[in-house]
């Protein structure tokens, strides 16, 4: 409360930003793109401010705004935050980039990380997961079990991110079948249950037995359960209630650990904009346990995949591969720049269908 | 027992409070909700209500962001109020608004980068034409064939969001934005930039736009003879055939007024507080905007000051949210209620109590 009348000269003046009268406590700022409870995206985000909370006890206050639309509504809400006197400000989804930007030009004193984005500035940060690493091993799986050589795919939108995502899996899909076939779906949206199970609906009376999504809620592992026979892999969350069947192993955001390092930074005074895309082997991509619905001999692959990666012995996009018109992209053993992943617009041979443009 | 019983004729009185007391009602309930979620609901109902205008903190920012948020919403309502009075349903201005905005940017973007002062005419003259093109085709269909508009409009929202999808990740996509979908970023470009008129007020050619639809949209109504025509439409629609009023030219008119306001709204708002095309800038105004067409009782000023108070929850809401940590979701079923109270007690303009004992007969 002593703060608010600190602030009220400070709210006359957008540019003085708010950082400097918090003296005592940290605060953290979390922009939610779906509801806390959607069970994949959001939750891990939220699981991360929990543990920001938990790490810190009562140095560090959290607040968060949830199912915050991406646009003009984006930029109010990261401005108010601003203005509550937040002296760090994670924005969770793409769509915030410019809004973040923006915003963030008017509070210098405020620092900002964006998720999945590319731009950044003096008080800007970006950061991401490599979850490509993970979607080579569902990929590994997915090859291993489908029976019918048929792999839905339900994704969201057209972005790198998105792009890498079905390359990975359908590689490593493809190393361990060469028959199998990947039918994408685009549901433009992050998190819609009802649209999603219906695209998982749509995969599966196609004749597809293992589903993959790219969208954050659990429809379409109701949906695979109700049809049976079909494996699903979780999404940003572990999704084990609906294990061992169909959810088979899940690719799990963990962003604690990340969320915990900056707010110290900014507690130490120490931070700094940066750009980190970590993996499996810093640990913020985990692997959902591998339930018994997998053969022991395609448990313990995958598994042995995973250690690679993990490693640094194992790049999921190693050469030789060519793109889907049939060009060459990578030669043999060479594997992919960080440059090229982070704007990949482009599908890997031997994907059907096109990336809508 | 008690029973409603039809008035002679609709009750003025109740025309002009069921607004306020839908008002009260849901602060009443909507703050026992606030209560059962852990909060303290006074606390909870003066955020919402009064700390986007008065908060030491937020104000001098949310207040303007009252305009920003109610202009597209008032610019909108007021178009489907005008079809609304003469009974012409126009369900999809989610659609005119999308496509009005594509167009517009189109036409701008075709002109990237040059600084002509033309540019942002040009572009608001677009928006308006690819909503008005995109109600037309509701209208010629219902005129032609006598199509249901509500099905038509509302599905064409559908088409019209996919070609959305399509150009902000094809045709409309940044060429520098590294592969991501959307377009480029109209505040880093002046000449199309719909920005704020006066410093920290809010004011964009979008709400001046929309006070000028609800100056133009009462004298229309109270002072021409085509709004009295409108009016005598959808109230006595054989009596508007006696009187020669041209069923087919209101439907044009309506259909064609909606979708341009709406399709300017659209532009507007992707120039401005958007700033660009992506595949989620359209946020739902159009249909939030039907809401603010009955709330206000289809008048312009009821419908000015139902933008108003619709925004103001959306601000107050998040500032809710923000402030005391309530769930997302607990907003949107408060602003639900909101509609939910007003139609109920809607029922008492043209229903009075009676009790059934006194009845004879």
């Amino acid at each position: 409360m002593k703060r608010r009348t600190l602030l009220a000269s400070a709210a006359l003046a957008l540019s003085l930003g708010t950082s400097a009268f918090a003296a005592d406590e940290v605060t953290a700022g979390f922009i939610y793109v779906g509801p806390v409870g959607d069970g994949g995206w959001t939750y891990e985000h939220n699981k991360g401010r929990l543990a920001v909370e938990e790490h810190f006890g009562d140095k560090v206050k959290t607040v968060f705004q949830e199912s915050v639309p991406e646009g003009a509504d984006a930029e109010r809400a990261i401005t108010q935050m601003a203005l509550s006197g937040a002296d760090i400000i994670f924005t969770t989804s793409f769509g915030y980039m410019d809004p973040t930007i923006a915003v963030a030009a008017k509070f210098p004193n405020v620092k900002f990380e964006h998720a999945t984005g590319y731009k950044r500035a003096d008080n800007v940060g970006v950061y991401s997961a490599r979850f490509y690493e993970g979607r080579a091993i569902q990929g590994h799986i997915a090859g291993k079990m489908t029976k019918t050589n048929k792999i839905g795919y339900i994704a969201s939108f057209p972005i790198p991110e998105v792009i890498r995502g079905i390359n990975s899996a359908y590689i490593h899909a493809k190393k361990v079948n060469p028959d199998v076939e990947f039918s994408i779906i685009w549901a433009y949206t992050w998190f819609d249950p009802a649209k999603e199970a219906d695209a998982a609906r749509a995969l599966i009376e196609n004749g597809a037995d293992v589903i993959l999504q790219h969208t954050d809620s659990t429809a379409p592992q109701a949906a695979a359960k109700e049809a049976g026979g079909v494996i699903t892999f979780g999404q940003a969350s572990d999704m084990g209630e609906y294990g061992p069947l169909p959810r088979v192993s899940s690719i799990i955001d963990n962003w604690g650990p990340y969320y915990i390092d900056r707010v110290q930074a900014v507690i130490d005074g120490t931070w700094e904009s940066d750009d980190t895309w970590d993996g499996i082997g810093k640990g913020m991509v985990g692997i959902g346990e591998i339930s018994d619905a997998v053969p022991a001999d395609v448990k313990a692959e995958a598994l042995a995949l995973k250690d690679a990666i993990a490693a640094g012995s194992y790049h999921p996009f190693t050469g030789p591969l060519k793109k889907q018109d049939g060009s060459d992209w990578l030669a043999e053993g060479e594997t992919a720049d960080d440059g090229t992943l982070l704007g990949m617009n482009f599908y890997v041979e031997g994907l059907t269908g096109e990336i809508p443009n | 027992m008690i029973r409603l019983e039809k008035r002679p004729q609709p009750s003025k009185a109740w025309i002009w409070s069921a607004p306020i007391v839908a008002v009260l009602l849901t602060m009443i309930v909507g703050g026992l909700m606030f209560m059962a979620l852990g909060s303290d609901p006074f606390e909870a109902i003066r955020t919402i209500f009064w700390d986007p205008m008065f908060h030491p903190q937020f104000a001098a920012y949310s207040r303007p962001q009252l305009l920003v948020k109610a202009g597209p919403l008032i610019l909108i309502a007021i178009g489907l109020s005008i079809g609304f009075r003469a009974g012409i349903w126009n369900i999809g201005a989610e659609g005119q608004y999308i496509i009005g905005a594509v167009c517009g940017a189109a036409a701008g973007l075709a002109f990237y980068p040059s600084d002509s002062i033309w540019i942002f005419p040009l572009m608001v003259l677009c928006g308006i034409l690819g909503g008005w093109v995109w109600a037309m085709i509701p209208a010629l269909l219902k005129v032609k064939f006598g199509t249901n508009e509500i099905l038509v409009s509302l599905m064409l929202v559908y088409v019209a969001q996919n070609v959305l999808n399509s150009v902000a990740s094809g045709l409309l996509r940044n060429p520098e934005g590294m592969g991501f979908p959307g377009s480029r970023n109209f505040k880093q470009w002046d000449a199309a930039h719909n920005s704020e008129l006066l410093m920290n007020t809010g004011m964009h050619w979008g709400v001046v736009a929309a006070f000028i639809a609800v100056l133009g949209a009462y004298v229309l109504m109270s002072q021409h003879i085509l709004g009295f025509q409108i009016r005598l439409s959808g109230e006595a629609p054989r009596a508007a055939r006696f009187a020669g009023v041209n069923p087919s030219r209101i439907i044009v008119f309506c259909l064609g007024l909606a979708g341009a306001l709406a399709g300017a709204a659209g532009l507007f708002e992707a120039t401005g507080p958007a700033g660009q095309i992506t595949t989620t800038f359209n946020a739902g105004y159009g249909f939030t905007a039907i809401i603010v067409a009955f709330l206000g009782r289809l008048h312009p000023v009821g419908i000015l000051l139902a933008g108003l108070l619709m925004a103001l929850t959306y601000i107050g809401g998040e500032l809710a949210q923000l402030m005391l940590g309530l769930p997302g979701a607990s907003i949107q079923l408060f602003q639900g209620m909101l509609l939910f109270f007003l139609l109920a007690v809607d029922v008492f303009t043209n229903y009075r109590l009676a009790l059934t004992g006194k009845e004879t007969v």
